[in-house]
């Protein structure tokens, strides 16, 4: 971990060797592509073959931790929960709302850590052992600073009611204690045990009175002779005022009463009532918020924030939150004593008590390994108004630059690409470009993929996107030689050159075989048949075929006409139309009329005078058999249907 | 709605399907398959959310579903079902068929038979060139597959080769499978299709085709009413749900407005076929539930008198029919009710035996109802 932002964190590649091979690389949107290059050293270089290595390095690791899946999935959920919330909702209840989410973020860090611990106690694998022991320690900082943030951001706690919150805040997280407690608790005799009064003080450093007080009335059972002393002290911790959380009592009350107190305990001090037991003296020395008297328990509070609620709870327990950050620094300066410079936890701690927020938001960034914790985090300060308008001087805001980052690092994972999605339709300014540019780098393995991934850009109308991907669906299933599946993707994309590349594959087919493939898609073409012309001829002449089938000849004989007058059929399909139209021409039945017969004949000329002399010698003599042939059989056609329809006028 | 259990598995789900129940059993389902797909490594996984997990001592665990265990599987899941009590068979989308045993003495899964590229592009042969396999049905020891090759296989779980193939079956993406009969079979494509098979015809050609008419909206799913077998239900890319009466006409006899995007799965419930189940990409799982209005009909059948019996198990019979067959069910017969309230990602599967419905998502979640009738 890094406590400079000035000091880039140094990467070793492994395997790779920067003294011997120069190394190149290239910029991905969450990994950069290291490889060894010869460049330059041409002339040093003696042959040796060049092994020369490609690598990935992945500036995100922790999206690839199986267990954060966890996180980042059910994150998710709470993540679209709070943007689809209501802005409406005023005052309190919007409040009571914002804590909610938060607590729920850190049910689900919590949720994760108990995943991960018991992930570490079950692997025998120690390097495995060791990468869980540590991401439990992340996760347990993250859900300490994320309480804290809570409570002083979103609850933004006043006075009074502050100091119950930070007092929760320290016992949910000062656990390294609890085993020693329940140890003692559970033991035959609790008030013979060698920790016992360790116990108390623990509960009475933590504002625990009740579980103090219980305790201590089994001592003084067995001790009958000093029980009056006992019984004071019980008298003193049972009296103690705290701060009510509802409005029962304003803070100049509570002062009031607090003052009273404070000087009993005084008294009783003065007057050296406890004063034949060091640990009940040292306990009202506490009660009085003696420094040094809590200071010599620091084994038992184990942390400087722990010192400073202890403090706060018995010598300012009605501080104001702008207050907090004398109290916090000069606690931080006692507890370590300059003996130990603070670390990256500590500082974020502080930085969060004097109400620092884009300090803790810039601390947490350099400290922790991922971008979830920043991310959600701020986004959710952000719903609490708190962070207006610090625009940074690239991308827009301090919460998009985060979930954009975010949501590309869920890009460049195998699988949690969906979720980014989602992050990335809430931020308004680049979030939309940063998906156009992810979305297509998808890899569309299944057709089933490709469809989901299409959804997404259909919601969106990202009509580029669109295009591409069935583009890209088609152009794999022509290559399969799946012309049906091809024409499906076209039509879906609105693809009309693509469209007319199939039909003309279908037709090339047709002329090679003889016969149609994947029919049952080209008879049910409908509407969809309009957006090519290349396709409508296909459905049309395919209509033409099924007609002929059917025997339905002068409907068939009809479309064919109408598909060379009507110019739908391109030029190079002609001589196989008219060679359809052959067997039309010798049927016993006339079916082509006097004047469609001179159309056909029309069609023919057309054809064979487009061609250049020199084109009409290349041809080869089938072609030109065919064309004698359609002209011989047009001319007997056309007498025979010249007599047909004069016999018929005639009678 | 507080019976459903939900679990975050750090993989997306593409399949869910309960262990069938034996013939005689009384007591709900206790173990189920999940499939996953788009992991790096994909896997098959058997959980129990009987008695077997149930730690709690006011039994808070019950509903938890247990992991008992599980395989990597090639490639995506892209079906899965049932073939016995032991035996799931799973289409990959490398276009492998495999069948996997479940050993539930030592709790482990094992590759029981596997059929390579059953389905492929252009050559079986060529190293590459697979194609994914999009359904899979079973009817011991038969199993049918259909895949974005256009292709039917039947299988025999116990023959190392395919006892019929009918290449380039369809010019489209098959998508699912179901059986209609012994013999029979139904596929829906990706133009909005429904044909029906008979293996018993040598013709490489289906007996019966239904089309969706206009737009030709592709088709996801279906199946079958199990004891009506003329009803079938399919869903759509548009989130359409789709009734059809096979006895009758070329297209579906209603259609009914239902999710906002792809439906994934169709399910009528065995036993209880007046309830049916979909669910969708847009994230939303419906139950349609016909059984309200037929309650209140009065009932011919306590009537008596022999003269009347054929006529009122007729009368019966045909109020059950138009449940679904009905043209406007939407109106008046039909209660439907979304069963997940805050929708985000695609439930991609659900599975419903006796009183327990199963479901999974690419949220990588799944959940357990087990009081569906509650």
């Amino acid at each position: 971990m890094e406590e400079l932002d000035a000091e880039p964190p140094l990467m070793v590649v492994p395997g790779a060797d920067p003294s011997a091979r120069q190394l190149c690389f290239a910029w991905g949107p969450a990994e950069v592509l290291v490889c060894e290059t010869l460049f330059g050293r041409r002339g040093t270089g003696e042959g040796e073959p060049s092994s020369s290595r490609l690598f990935v390095v992945r500036k995100d690791q922790d999206i690839y931790i199986q267990t954060l899946r966890k996180l980042f999935n059910e994150s998710h959920g709470i993540f679209i929960g709070l943007q689809r919330s209501e802005e409406e909702l005023a005052g309190k209840s919007r409040k009571a709302q914002l804590v909610q989410v938060s607590k729920n973020y850190r049910s689900v860090i919590r949720a994760c850590m108990e995943d991960m611990h018991q992930a570490a106690i079950s692997t025998r694998d120690p390097a495995l052992h060791s990468q869980y022991s540590t991401q439990v320690s992340i996760l347990s900082a993250m859900e300490l600073i994320w309480n804290l943030c809570e409570i002083l951001f979103v609850e933004a706690a006043a006075a009074g009611p502050l100091l119950l919150r930070l007092l929760d805040w320290v016992r949910l997280h000062v656990c390294d204690v609890d085993n020693m407690v329940r140890e003692v608790l559970s033991s035959e005799n609790p008030s013979k045990h060698e920790l016992f009064w360790n116990v108390v003080d623990v509960f009475v450093l933590q504002g625990r009175m009740d579980e103090a007080r219980h305790l201590l009335s089994k001592e003084a059972s067995a001790n009958p002779a000093s029980v009056n002393m006992y019984k004071i002290l019980d008298d003193l911790m049972k009296k103690m005022p705290v701060p009510s959380l509802g409005n029962t009592q304003t803070l100049t009350e509570m002062e009031l009463k607090w003052q009273h107190w404070h000087e009993e305990c005084q008294r009783y001090l003065q007057d050296g009532t406890f004063a034949s037991n060091s640990h009940m003296e040292s306990i009202c020395k506490i009660l009085l918020g003696d420094e040094d008297a809590i200071l010599e328990k620091k084994e038992l509070m184990t942390t400087w924030y722990h010192f400073l609620v202890t403090r706060l709870l018995y010598s300012h327990p009605t501080v104001k939150p702008m207050e907090l950050r004398f109290y916090a620094q000069s606690s931080m300066d006692l507890f370590l004593g300059g003996e130990s410079s603070p670390e990256p936890l500590d500082t974020i701690l502080m930085a969060a008590f004097e109400f620092e927020m884009h300090q803790v938001i810039k601390e947490c960034s350099i400290a922790l390994s991922n971008w979830w914790f920043v991310a959600h985090l701020t986004d959710l300060l952000d719903h609490c108004k708190l962070l207006q308008s610090h625009n940074l001087y690239f991308g827009s805001n301090m919460r998009e630059f985060l979930l954009l980052e975010y949501a590309s690092g869920l890009f460049s994972h195998h699988s949690l690409w969906q979720l980014g999605v989602d992050y990335f339709d809430h931020c308004p300014e680049y979030g939309r470009v940063y998906l156009e540019l992810h979305i297509e780098r998808i890899p569309l393995n299944t057709e089933q993929k490709a469809l989901k991934v299409l959804r997404i850009c259909e919601q969106r109308q990202m009509h580029e996107q669109v295009r591409s991907i069935c583009k890209i669906m088609a152009m794999k299933a022509l290559r399969n030689n799946r012309l049906g599946s091809a024409l499906s993707w076209s039509i879906r994309a609105k693809d009309a050159a693509f469209a007319t590349l199939i039909s003309d594959r279908f037709l090339k087919d047709y002329c090679e075989r003889g016969c149609f493939s994947d029919l049952d898609l080209i008879d049910n073409l409908g509407p969809s048949m309009l957006l090519s012309d290349r396709l409508t001829f296909l459905g049309k002449y395919r209509e033409f075929h099924r007609l002929y089938g059917e025997k339905r000849f002068s409907e068939a004989a009809k479309l064919l006409l109408m598909l060379m007058t009507a110019h739908i059929a391109p030029c190079s399909f002609w001589m196989t139309l008219l060679t359809d139209a052959l067997p039309l021409l010798e049927q016993k039945e006339v079916i082509f009329s006097a004047e469609q017969t001179y159309e056909l004949m029309r069609c023919l000329e057309d054809l064979t005078a487009g061609k250049s002399d020199k084109q009409k010698f290349q041809d080869d003599d089938v072609e030109t058999m065919k064309v004698e042939m359609l002209r011989l059989a047009l001319a007997r056609n056309l007498a025979r249907v010249i007599v047909k329809e004069g016999t018929l006028e005639g009678s | 709605m507080e019976e459903v259990c939900a679990k975050f598995v750090s993989q997306k789900i593409s399949k869910t399907r309960w262990r069938p129940l034996p013939a005689a059993a009384l007591q709900p389902p206790d173990l189920f398959a999940t499939g996953s797909w788009d992991n790096e490594d994909n896997r098959i996984s058997i959980w129990s959310v009987g008695d077997v997990g149930n730690v709690g001592l006011n039994g808070e665990y019950q509903g938890e579903p247990q992991l008992l265990c599980d395989i990597r599987h090639n490639g995506d899941v892209m079906d899965m079902q049932f073939l016995d009590q032991e035996r799931i068979v799973v289409a990959s989308s490398t276009g492998t068929v495999t069948v996997f045993r479940h050993h539930q003495n030592n709790q482990t899964l094992s590759v029981n038979q596997r059929w390579e590229k059953a389905h492929y592009h252009v050559d079986q042969d060529t190293s590459c060139g697979g194609a994914a396999c999009t359904g899979v049905i079973c009817n011991n020891p038969e199993i049918v597959t259909v895949g974005e090759d256009g292709r039917i296989n039947l299988f025999r779980a116990d023959q190392k080769d395919a006892v019929r193939t009918i290449d380039n079956a369809d010019s489209s993406t098959l998508h699912a499978v179901t059986f209609l009969r012994t013999t029979e079979i139904l596929t829906v494509n990706s133009i909005g299709q429904l044909k029906i098979w008979d293996f018993r015809q040598q013709r490489n050609e289906p007996s019966q085709i239904f089309s969706l008419t206009g737009d030709r909206v592709p088709l996801h799913c279906v199946d079958r009413h199990p004891n009506q077998q003329h009803i079938v239900a399919t869903g759509g890319q548009d989130g359409m749900l789709s009734v059809w009466d096979i006895r009758q006409g070329t297209m579906p006899v209603s259609l009914l407005n239902a999710h906002e995007a792809e439906m994934w799965e169709v399910h009528f419930h065995p036993s209880n076929p007046d309830h049916l189940f979909t669910c969708s990409e847009d994230g939303s799982l419906w139950h349609w539930d016909t059984s309200t209005d037929i309650s209140e009909k009065p009932s011919f059948l306590h009537q008596g008198g022999r003269s009347t019996t054929y006529f009122s198990h007729n009368t019966i019979n045909q109020s059950v029919v138009s449940a679904w067959l009905s043209n406007d069910p939407t109106k008046d017969r039909m209660e439907i009710t979304n069963l997940i309230p805050n929708q985000t990602l695609s439930v991609n599967s659900l599975d419903v035996l006796g009183p327990c419905l199963v479901y999974g998502t690419d949220a990588e979640a799944i959940y357990v109802n087990r009081q569906l009738f509650a």
